[in-house]
């Protein structure tokens, strides 16, 4: 069995926190796994991606092939649809709904009429929900937890045993908020 | 005893390094390489047993270092992505000459598809033209495995020995399986055989002579070494595949070992001639996949009988340019790529952008005010993040090169008449490479303007400590810049009148001038904000 992940977002969004997350949980789990992503330049508010692959045999591959993601989880709508041709035929999108407005003309009636003729997408308020609950900085582990349900090769224990482990250097409060953000996510799904 | 570590491949080069008893990494921060150096500096095992992981100025002091090292009897590490193998190859090519004592590994990170970088060149053929021996991992786990071995090589064939990195490999996790090594470093006694060492013609030609002689040595080993294998059913396939690095795994990807394609893999240079030979005697075809340049490919096809044709880059079967990748690799081996859903035409690119607050926006903001005047103004810019400012909304630099070039560029092209001829350098930059050119300049009293863009970091690569933060009046001066033309400004926007009232006055004066800008990263500046809290 294998389970292949794009993550998406805009540079700054939190997306590499959630594949150390997913990427950790699996080796406890005894998973293969390869994560790749880039630095450098295009930290600076330009498009990041990072695909995670997850399997219980051996991976060669650090690169995703084309129509092989079983799932494409985004900080951002419009990220979410670059990364299509990597989407499998029954995978699924799920994907903030807020848009990230750094660059002039978003395409934002095109991104959300995209989205919406695919057939397994969700989208989840992730911003507001995180700003309405006091969490400004777990967005993203409501969108992990949003995600949860369908990385079916992972339990949300796996994960939420890594959030404790990965967040647990800087201090139980902030465990707290984003297994707190990730019960959220899961509940909305 | 063995335990399970989830590694970027340039972190398990790193933890490869010191279990083998290293004893100082070197290096200069550089996209994909960092986090090797940055994981030994965060080690704190290497911490207790005084490991040497400060950074260097360059890659080429680096480089020196390390030798050094090595001629004191310890093992040393250079890292530096493709291009630091430029800045660093005089002493590169004749560390190969001197030869070492313990044992130096060099890592180069080569950049396919330039994701952070200005070429793609590729770092074997340093390693072919130094005349030394090379290992390229697949995957992390033989990044890991290699890093050990390598220094073993090293020591045993008296021989400097590049491990060379790509992007997908030095930036992928995996899990890995590693051995804590020894408790402590590896110390041999110092070398002290001056023929060797000092590299004057007469010793050098027996040098090189001795090194030219250990060619069909080298690659004799690479023939036996554990990373040199074949997979799949050798006889009767007509087509047959050699493959190196990241082009392995993309091959083994597409089942190339189930459908019955054999492979060669090549994970040591020089090229196992005898191996290769034996392998293309036995296909009508052979197919090599390697990311970069066709560096293998060449070397096959002069290998190779006549009887067997060379596929890969050089017959258009696989990229000329670019990072290979599962499809593309799938694609050379008859497989069409699968495709279920289109990228939408509205999605537009979302280019990366200098920091909201960053104060090289604000220097940008500046220069454009003033250069509006001087329709005639050249920006001469360098690498870092500032390179950003080609983008909109600022559009205010004419050209990045190199390391350095900048001022050295502006100084050429003001010595042919060009003004205002303005330079923009970063601070780590500048302290990496612009100094001596600042010197060229001051010796011609040349009609140049520099802007030093000090954000007291190396930004672009995640913020490593910059060689000359709280110097660079003081360099500048002792390099000879005139005391009144050593400016220092603070990159605010309510200081835009005074920063454009400077500029104006250091492009009006008739010499060398230095602006210096200077303003914390919004990134450091955040990280430490968050640290104290």
């Amino acid at each position: 069995m294998k389970y292949d992940i794009i993550l998406a977002g805009v540079g700054g969004q939190g997306i590499l926190s959630i594949a150390t997350i997913i990427a950790d949980a699996a080796v406890n789990a005894g998973l293969q796994i390869k994560q790749a992503e880039v630095h450098g330049m295009s930290q600076r508010g330009g498009e990041v991606e990072s695909g995670l692959r997850l399997s219980d045999t051996a991976i060669y591959s650090d690169l995703l092939p084309a129509g092989s993601a079983e799932m494409i989880l985004s900080m951002e709508p419009m990220e979410a649809l670059r990364y299509l041709p990597f989407l499998s035929r029954d995978g699924y999108v799920i994907t903030s709904t807020a848009p990230f407005r750094n660059i002039p003309d978003y395409p934002e009636d095109a991104v959300k009429k995209d989205l919406e003729i695919l057939p397994h997408v969700v989208g989840i308020d992730i911003e507001t929900l995180a700003r309405e609950n006091s969490m400004p900085k777990s967005a993203n582990m409501i969108l992990l937890g949003a995600a949860a349900r369908h990385i079916g090769i992972l339990t949300p224990e796996h994960l939420k045993e890594s959030i404790a482990r990965i967040f647990g250097r800087k201090g139980r409060q902030i465990v707290e908020t984003n297994l707190r953000a990730f019960d959220m996510g899961y509940a909305k799904i | 005893m063995t335990e399970t570590r989830l590694l970027l491949g340039d972190e398990a080069v790193a933890l490869g390094a010191l279990h083998a008893g290293l004893k100082g990494v070197y290096a200069y921060p550089g996209t994909p390489s960092t986090e090797i150096t940055e994981f030994i500096q965060k080690s704190e095992a290497a911490s207790a047993a005084g490991i040497h992981c400060t950074w260097s100025t360059n890659e080429k002091t680096a480089m020196e270092e390390a030798l050094g090292m090595s001629y004191a009897g310890c093992r040393s590490m250079v890292c530096m992505k493709h291009v630091g193998m430029n800045v660093a190859a005089d002493a590169f090519v004749n560390a190969a000459m001197t030869g070492v004592n313990g044992g130096l590994v060099i890592v180069a990170a080569d950049d396919p598809s330039m994701h952070s970088s200005q070429n793609e060149q590729d770092s074997r053929f340093y390693g072919k033209f130094a005349m030394i021996p090379m290992l390229e991992p697949s995957t992390q786990q033989e990044a890991y495995e290699m890093t050990g071995y390598a220094f073993d090589l090293s020591e045993k064939e008296k021989l400097p020995v590049l491990l060379r990195l790509t992007t997908r490999l030095a930036h992928s996790r995996a899990a890995v399986s590693v051995q804590p090594g020894p408790d402590s470093t590896v110390r041999l006694p110092a070398a002290k055989d001056p023929s060797s060492w000092v590299l004057l013609p007469g010793n050098a030609r027996k040098r090189n002579d001795y090194l030219t002689s250990v060619q069909t040595h080298l690659s004799d080993i690479a023939s036996f070494s554990p990373f040199t294998f074949i997979t799949g059913e050798k006889d009767g396939a007509d087509t047959g595949i050699i493959a190196s690095g990241t082009g392995w795994n993309y091959v083994m990807e597409n089942g190339a070992a189930e459908t019955g394609f054999p492979v060669l893999k090549i994970g040591q240079y020089p090229l196992p001639e005898q191996k290769i030979k034996e392998f293309a005697a036995s296909c009508d075809n052979v197919l090599v996949v390697e990311d970069g340049q066709p560096f293998i490919e060449e070397q096959v096809r002069a290998i190779a009988g006549s009887g067997t044709r060379v596929l890969g880059k050089l017959t258009g079967n696989l990229p000329r340019t670019g990072e290979l990748n599962p499809d593309s690799v799938g694609k050379a081996l008859g497989k069409e790529p699968v495709q279920f859903y289109a990228k939408p035409q509205n999605i537009v690119p979302r280019p990366p952008a200098l920091c909201q607050g960053c104060g090289h926006r604000d220097v940008y903001i500046a220069l454009n005010k003033v250069l509006a005047s001087y329709p005639d103004a050249r920006v001469f810019a360098d690498i870092g993040c500032y390179t950003l400012g080609a983008l909109p909304p600022f559009c205010a630099i004419d050209s990045c090169v190199d390391m350095g070039a900048s001022i050295t560029m502006a100084k050429g092209a003001a010595d042919a008449g060009l003004y205002p001829a303005v330079a923009v350098i970063g601070d780590s930059t500048f302290t990496h490479s612009g100094m001596t050119g600042l010197l060229d300049a001051v010796n011609d009293r040349s009609n140049i303007t520099v802007v030093i863009s000090d954000n007291l970091t190396t930004a672009m690569t995640g913020g490593q400590d910059s060689a000359g933060t709280n110097k660079f009046e003081a360099i500048c001066l002792a390099l000879g810049v005139e005391p009144a033309h050593v400016r220092v400004v603070v990159p605010l926007q309510k200081n835009m009148a005074e920063i454009t009232a400077v500029i104006r006055e250091e492009i009006d004066y008739n010499g060398v001038s230095v602006i210096i800008p200077r303003r914390e990263c919004m990134q450091t500046l955040s990280r430490k904000k968050n640290k104290t809290k």
